[in-house]
């Protein structure tokens, strides 16, 4: 944890993006991999962005009405 | 290396550009259900009104439609879309004489914006700087699963969400709203990778420190 090329937990959070859309060079990975075997905070943190991440995908768009839409396809269709 | 003749759009959107060609209503109107959100959003961020941006919709679903015969698949059907959609609104926005470039709409904020607090971790001089103080993250597993996929915990996404910057808002929605690809968000909008993933870093970083004040709060009280 003392070595300089030991990864802080300050430094992890704003890797976090990167090494989970797997953007992180190597190096960098293993760093962060060698971090998170040590540190229970930095785990958490982890699981409760996969967490975020899912849950984010449970949400569903608002809906809006398609005025104009028919219209505009039966206009182009005749047109064809 | 992608061969920019390669078809990478899946076959589902090959069958549904068959359909439209073939003057299919339904194939259409699903897909206007399905963008329209998102396309108004979008076209919000370049032009002043929310009339303005129906009208740039409603010409996109006409570029959409006038170029199907062109659509060769070397994306997919949204990208596609929302290329014509984005283009579509530069021009109006252009027109409008907006004074803020279009470039900058999409660059994060330079003002640095921390995933998590810094006087959550130690300080300089401490044994071990910038590591967790107490009170490190802690797990979500200790709560329950009926309380973590409730409809309250969802509210507080969508609340989190919507106080986003738009650049970050639209970049979260198209990412994990809709389970859209880096690559395509970042064709779709025409941004670089750097950005798309800077805006998606900030955006979830709060959602997830949104969420953690929630949970928290919520184990304490049971």
């Amino acid at each position: 944890m003392s070595t300089p090329e030991a990864l802080a937990c300050k430094e992890l959070v704003e890797l976090i993006t990167d090494y989970l859309e797997g953007a992180l060079a190597e190096h960098d990975r293993v760093r962060l991999e060698d971090h998170l075997a040590l540190c229970d905070g930095c785990s958490s943190y982890l699981e409760q962005m996969r967490m975020t991440i899912e849950l984010t995908g449970m949400l569903t768009e608002d809906e809006i009405p398609a005025e104009g839409k028919q219209e505009l396809f039966r206009a182009w269709k005749e047109q064809r | 290396m992608t061969d920019d003749r390669t078809v990478v759009a899946p076959s589902e959107d090959l069958l549904l550009v068959e359909a439209l060609r073939a003057g299919d209503e339904r194939a259409f109107m699903m897909l206007v259900e399905r963008y329209g959100p998102a396309m108004l959003r979008l076209a919000m961020m370049y032009v002043s009104t929310r009339a303005v941006a129906e009208d740039v919709v409603q010409e996109a679903w006409l570029g959409v439609l006038k170029g199907l015969d062109g659509f060769q698949g070397r994306s997919s059907l949204r990208t596609w879309i929302f290329r014509i959609l984005v283009n579509t609104a530069k021009t109006r926005g252009q027109r409008e004489s907006r004074t803020v470039p279009f470039s900058s709409l999409w660059s994060p904020d330079p003002e640095a914006e921390p995933a998590v607090d810094a006087d959550r971790f130690r300080p300089a001089g401490d044994r071990w700087p910038n590591h967790w103080i107490e009170g490190a993250p802690a797990s979500w597993e200790g709560v329950p699963e009926e309380r973590l996929l409730a409809g309250e915990t969802l509210d507080r996404v969508r609340e989190a969400i919507e106080g986003l910057p738009p650049n970050q808002r639209e970049v979260i929605r198209l990412r994990d709203v809709l389970g859209w690809t880096s690559a395509e968000v970042r064709d779709a909008l025409d941004i670089t990778e750097t950005n798309q993933r800077v805006l998606l870093h900030r955006a979830r970083s709060k959602v997830r420190r949104a969420l953690d004040g929630y949970l928290h709060e919520e184990t304490v009280v049971t």
